[in-house]
């Protein structure tokens, strides 16, 4: 379905080039859920960027369903069938919440099929539909409405960037049931995320760390996991609340 | 509608006050300087000045959930007016008032409009005032309209006034005024957009005169193309009271934008606060709706249409 062919991404900084991604090759067929997790800074983020169009790699090629996609952006690949949920959400002044599911719907949503994606990912959702996307709601609260546009969508490919941060409250559980329904709802599609969460690891088809810019490790998660267990590209729950603070 | 309306006026109409057919209530239209018609009810009473142009509205103490309606159009080239139109509301009472001006000019010559709006606001009075500004046609004469606002609330009274100039007015010089005795309330939502080579002023000087007055002036506004908007507000509190101002302004292309936030306490009891930002549209924002399949400019359209809701 997707494939990166060399993909590199380089940042002019003081005295030369910094390579963000250097000669990334993946392929990710129909019908997975990959997890791509790794150490910060290591370029995941750089990685979903170059996959949804946000930036563009300065070298490699992108293909999707065979097509080349490397020049196309980011509203012509989100119209092929690419989705891409941020990992900070962005707050609209004036606009709502049902505005955005219909826009990511591409439809007319009724009141109770905008609800329907709300309450999947646990908010009551007559609290919610009419609600601004400003300041008023709190990062948890942007972060599943986000997640939900993503399901409103309903594309092949989604591309999650820490899905789980700042959901504290609501229970990993709930996210992967979601990841789960998407996976059954959407015949052939494929689901990556990005995540350094140990339950949401142990739910993957296949991983892959990104370290220093490059692929390190990829492979199914029975033999991958077990060797990043402990390590901070596995995090338990309650670790990371505690990274947190 | 009247047999006076022709087919521009009444699409005019329709932009500046919903109006498709007479409105319920009292009403008064004015079209190229005439009155093309006029309704009082038992609780409203519209008569024209003697000297002057323009009408007063008068609005029997406890009259409640009657509306009025005193659209403004201009068709001609060249027409230039000053009307002054004075409300008195009673006491108690509870109304809506819908104004709104719109200017089709077609010619070469300029087309103004100087409304002079006066509202008297009786005691515990609660009113709603809409007014919308609505220019349009090709003409190189430019579309002029200078609101002038003066707003006088007695104790307990509460006003909230909407005011909307989204599309095609070339100049605009506002000025509102307000004086409030105590507990009154006062709420201003301005939506501003100027595009072209339009320039938009809007002054708002409200003094809370009376222990426990409240006001709040809320502007959002977008400036596009080479257009000049200033947003000049002061709040002066002269008793212990609130006042809240706020300027949100996006800027486009070669807009400009000049916000001048003034406060002035004369009480140790006033609480005054003013925020104002203005800042082109967020990158990110347009990102986020560019990946739910938006392309650039329908998301900018979203943006804004949300921001000037």
């Amino acid at each position: 379905m997707l494939e990166l062919k060399n993909i590199s991404y380089e940042v002019d900084d003081e005295g030369g080039h910094v390579g963000i991604l250097k000669d990334v090759s993946l392929a990710l067929p129909s019908d997975r859920f990959v997890v791509i997790t790794g150490p910060n800074g290591g370029g995941k983020s750089t990685l979903a960027k170059v996959i949804a169009g946000v930036k563009k790699p300065t070298g490699g090629q992108i293909l999707f369903d065979g097509q080349d996609i490397t020049g196309l952006n980011i509203t012509e690949r989100a119209r092929l069938g690419i989705s891409y949920a941020l990992q900070q959400p962005v707050r609209f002044k004036g606009i709502r919440v049902i505005d955005l599911l219909r826009i990511a719907a591409g439809q007319e949503l009724t009141a109770a099929q905008s609800c329907e994606y709300l309450s999947r990912v646990g908010l009551c959702a007559r609290d919610y539909i009419h609600r601004e996307v400003n300041a008023s709601l709190s990062g948890g609260e942007l972060k599943r409405i986000e997640i939900a546009t993503i399901l409103a969508r309903g594309t092949r490919l989604s591309v999650f960037d820490e899905p789980e941060a700042g959901i504290d409250l609501w229970s990993f559980q709930s996210l992967i049931r979601v990841f789960e329904d998407m996976r059954k709802s959407i015949a052939g599609s494929t689901i990556l995320v990005i995540s350094h969460q140990e339950r949401i690891l142990s739910i993957a088809d296949e991983i892959i760390v990104v370290a220093d810019g490059r692929i390190t490790r990829q492979g199914p998660r029975e033999e991958v996991l077990p060797e990043l267990i402990g390590t901070p590209s596995a995090m338990a729950g309650c670790e990371m609340l505690q990274e947190r603070g | 509608m009247t047999e006076m309306i022709d087919q521009i006026q009444k699409r005019i109409l329709e932009e500046v006050a919903d109006l498709h057919a007479v409105p319920e209530g009292a009403y008064n239209i004015r079209a190229n300087g005439e009155s093309a018609g006029r309704r009082s009810t038992a609780n409203i009473e519209i008569t024209s000045k003697t000297g002057a142009s323009g009408i007063d509205i008068r609005i029997k103490p406890g009259t409640k959930n009657e509306s009025v309606h005193i659209p403004v159009v201009l068709s001609e080239t060249g027409l230039k007016e000053t009307v002054y139109n004075d409300f008195f509301i009673g006491e108690d009472s509870d109304v809506v008032i819908v104004a709104g001006c719109g200017i089709h000019n077609c010619g070469s010559q300029d087309s103004q409009h100087d409304g002079i709006h006066r509202f008297y606001v009786g005691k515990n009075a609660k009113v709603r005032y809409v007014e919308k500004h609505y220019g349009e046609g090709d003409g190189a004469g430019r579309r002029i309209l200078n609101p002038g606002t003066e707003v006088y609330m007695e104790a307990g009274s509460s006003m909230e006034m909407e005011m909307v100039q989204i599309k095609g007015v070339d100049s605009t010089d506002r000025v509102t005024t307000a004086e409030l005795a105590e507990d009154a309330r006062l709420v201003v939502k301005e939506r501003l957009m100027t595009h072209g080579s339009q320039s938009a002023v809007s002054v708002y000087k409200v003094s809370l005169n009376g222990a426990g007055a409240s006001a709040d002036v809320v502007s959002r506004s977008v400036a596009r193309d080479d257009s000049f908007q200033k947003f000049d507000a002061c709040l002066t509190g002269n008793a212990p009271c609130h006042g809240h101002t706020e300027c949100d302004s996006i800027i486009m292309d070669r807009g400009r934008i000049l916000a001048v936030p003034q406060l002035e306490a004369n009480d140790t009891g006033a609480e005054l606060i003013h925020e104002a930002a203005i800042g082109k549209i967020a990158g990110e924002q347009l990102v986020k709706l560019m990946t739910l399949g938006l392309t650039e400019a329908e998301a900018e359209a979203q943006i804004i249409n949300g921001f000037l809701k």
